[in-house]
């Protein structure tokens, strides 16, 4: 009787290829070039590491109340930002409304938390977002400025902080992000009018540096109102910034359009779609798709871009940082305080950058290869 | 101190003549119907006007202004402070977002003339100095031959270092940076002898140092920055106002009178105190204010020895002596007119 071949069972892989000695020959010692790299990267870890951690962490002084908690012994004074923690938050914003802020912190993540629950269906999504975007800032705006429902006014000068660099973006975004859609499709339009409109806009803005419309709409503007009306600096840099970044948007979003193929088009229209529909039903959501890097892009561009406001004296959380290092009481600590206005811009512009990835994902479907 | 672009002024110029927003008189009615005074301060100063942790203002500039509300409504909480850039304090001024101006802003011939500004006064006399580490043993600026200097890049103080060394015919290295910080990180490193600056920031400069006590600001002096407030030209009542506020804050520390000791003094024999604090005479109707106004500055904001001590002098960590700011019969030149 013939034996029955009995395969000899799988050798384990050599040593050298997998668990911990694999996964470095494979990752960090592949190639000579590979080992030199390493090594390099290795000693420069070493050299930056420890000073670093000393100052940030071990030598670091965390507890106290005035500057003479912080000897200077090549340790960072985490004292001077706890200190003026509330006051990078808020800015001036009244100690005693800052409920308000937080309010309508809570009203938000409350109401928008269903749009990233993947298990409501879209059309109710669709729907909230809509309205999100129509009452939201109503709220927001009562409960910020005050003055109605016997709220105390608050005015907007004294708002600051992280609160008016959230303020700045988010008005920068959701307003900048249609009218940027509006301006795309203005551009692409067959009507010359409607075309050399948008053409011109965009054009312009982005042949201005937003540091100059920030300084006009701060300098210039004010010499060309009637005496002793006064116009909102917040309002006249949010205007400012507004028009900005749209016409940035508008190229993105223009690039998403062509890359829809005309083909697309002549199928609406043959199954009887009007203007509005098709770009509605059919193009709109291809081409946004295909430039949510792009939007994104923009929007972390946006975000870090508020900070210029502090050349109009506005107090965003970069200039509340920076005023608090001119108080006598805490000169010196200016490092500390911009490592962490860093650490925060960073936080939110990754969250930004992560929150895309996984959109990207979601949305997915074939096209890409 | 950075001078406004002469592009910028020529602009504002015209539209100020074209436009002619702003008429005579205005300013104080203005104030008096809104019940407070638009003050104009600097957006992050040590010692010249800054927020502190809980968002109070406090500074030279800003008890200024504290001290021109306590004048007009007899209460000196009645301001509201905008902080401004540089680039932004005249036109802010000009276009009425503010009443006065009150920034360190120094008093030139072109802001007075062209760009329709008054100055009150001076509230600080500053000027360019030198800050150098004790261990080089120079006790004077004509020491600081060879010398490396640290300056900020691209102001006015970088062209009167060259002009004050070429004429005394010194030689130097001059090392610029943009920030005050770097230069301050740079004078410690060694990498400079020298810092040099306007005088009121080389104390903040000071500070900023690991060891503050290894180093000192040399006496001299090689430009001048006089400091003060500022209104727009059109409205001489309240010109009036701004003006004497300052006058009477340095003839109350000339006499003595200090917040703590108002009301006694009103008890004085002195018939110049007895003026000041509104006991003899209608000082008051002359200005169109209350007859103690004077009074009421002093009590509460104080005379100028004790602004200049709280914000920046031995009160504060920034230990600025009076110097130039010293009583014009102590030596120094702050000096004001007679209240008769």
């Amino acid at each position: 009787m013939a034996e029955a071949h009995i395969p000899h069972p799988d050798l384990p892989p050599p040593v050298s290829t997998i668990g911990v000695i694999g996964w470095l020959r494979r990752n960090l010692f592949s190639s000579p070039l590979n080992i030199v790299l390493t090594i390099l990267a290795v000693y420069l870890l070493y050299t930056a590491l420890p000073p670093l951690l000393r100052w940030v962490l071990w030598n670091a002084h965390w507890s106290g109340d005035n500057r003479a908690d912080c000897p200077a012994d090549g340790g960072a004074c985490w004292v001077f930002i706890r200190v003026h923690f509330e006051q990078f938050m808020y800015g001036f914003y009244p100690d005693d409304q800052r409920w308000r802020v937080k309010t309508a912190l809570v009203v938000l993540i409350l109401s928008a938390a269903p749009l990233f629950i993947r298990s409501v269906p879209g059309k109710i999504k669709m729907r909230l977002g809509l309205s999100l975007l129509a009452i939201y800032p109503v709220i927001a705006f009562v409960l910020f400025k005050g003055g109605l429902l016997g709220l105390a006014t608050v005015e907007t000068s004294k708002w600051g902080g992280l609160l008016l660099t959230l303020v700045i973006a988010g008005v920068g975004m959701t307003a900048a992000l249609p009218l940027g859609v509006l301006l795309a499709l203005g551009r692409r339009s067959q009507m010359p009018a409607i075309q050399t409109l948008c053409v011109t806009f965009i054009e312009f803005w982005r042949g201005v540096p937003l540091i100059t419309v920030l300084f006009m709409s701060s300098v210039m503007l004010p010499l060309f109102m009637p005496a002793g009306v006064s116009f909102d600096k917040l309002l006249r840099a949010l205007i400012g910034i507004t028009l900005f970044q749209a016409a940035y948007m508008a190229e993105v979003v223009r690039g998403g359009l062509q890359a829809i193929p005309k083909g697309q088009i002549e199928a609406a229209a043959a199954l009887g779609l009007g203007y509005w529909k098709t770009m509605g039903l059919i193009v709109l959501p291809q081409a946004l798709k295909l430039v949510i890097p792009g939007i994104v892009n923009t929007f972390i561009a946006l975000f870090k871009d508020t900070s210029l406001v502090l050349i109009i004296g506005l107090f965003d959380l970069m200039n509340i940082v920076h005023n608090a290092t001119t108080n006598p009481d805490w000169l010196g600590f200016s490092t500390e305080g911009y490592v962490f206005t860093a650490a925060v811009y960073w936080l939110f512009c990754f969250s930004m950058s992560r929150y895309s990835h996984s959109l990207e994902k979601r949305l997915h479907t074939g096209h890409k290869r | 101190m950075i001078p406004i672009k002469t592009l910028t002024t020529a602009a504002t110029v015209l539209l100020l003549t074209t436009t002619g927003m702003v008429q005579a008189g205005v300013t104080l009615d203005g104030i008096k119907k809104n019940g407070f005074i638009k003050c104009g301060v600097s957006d992050g100063l040590p010692g010249f006007s800054y927020a502190d942790e809980k968002g109070n203002y406090n500074g030279i500039d800003v008890d200024v202004c504290r001290a021109v509300a306590a004048a007009v409504f007899g209460d000196a909480t009645k301001v509201k402070f905008t902080p401004l850039t540089a680039k932004e304090r005249l036109t802010a001024l000009q276009s009425g977002e503010i009443d006065v101006l009150s920034r360190n802003t120094t008093w030139t011939s072109s802001r007075d003339s062209a760009q329709g500004m008054n100055f009150t006064g001076i509230t600080y006399y500053d000027g360019q100095g030198f800050l150098v580490n004790k261990k080089l043993g120079v006790k004077n600026a004509k020491g600081l031959d060879g010398a490396t200097v640290c300056v900020q890049a691209g102001t006015t103080t970088e062209l009167n270092l060259s002009d004050y060394f070429r004429a005394n015919k010194m030689k130097y290295t001059p090392i610029s940076y943009d920030k005050s910080d770097e230069s301050a990180k740079s004078l410690e490193a060694g990498r400079c002898d020298v810092l040099t600056s306007d005088q009121s920031q080389l104390y903040a400069q000071r500070i900023k140092l690991a060891k503050p006590d290894d180093y000192i600001v040399l006496p001299d002096v090689i430009s001048k920055e006089p400091l003060g407030p500022v209104v727009r030209h059109g409205d001489d009542d309240w010109f009036d106002i701004v003006k004497w506020t300052l006058f009477v804050m340095v003839n109350a520390e000339e006499l003595g009178i200090t917040s703590k000791n108002v009301e006694e003094m009103k008890k004085s024999t002195n018939p110049d105190v007895k003026r000041l604090l509104g006991v003899e005479g209608d000082k008051g109707k002359d200005f169109g204010l209350a007859n103690d106004w004077m009074a009421v500055v002093i009590k509460q904001v104080g005379n100028y020895g004790e602004i200049f001590e709280r914000n920046v002098g031995k009160g504060s960590s920034l230990k600025i002596e009076r110097g130039l700011n010293a009583l014009w019969n102590q030596g120094g030149l702050q000096y004001a007119p007679p209240m008769r």
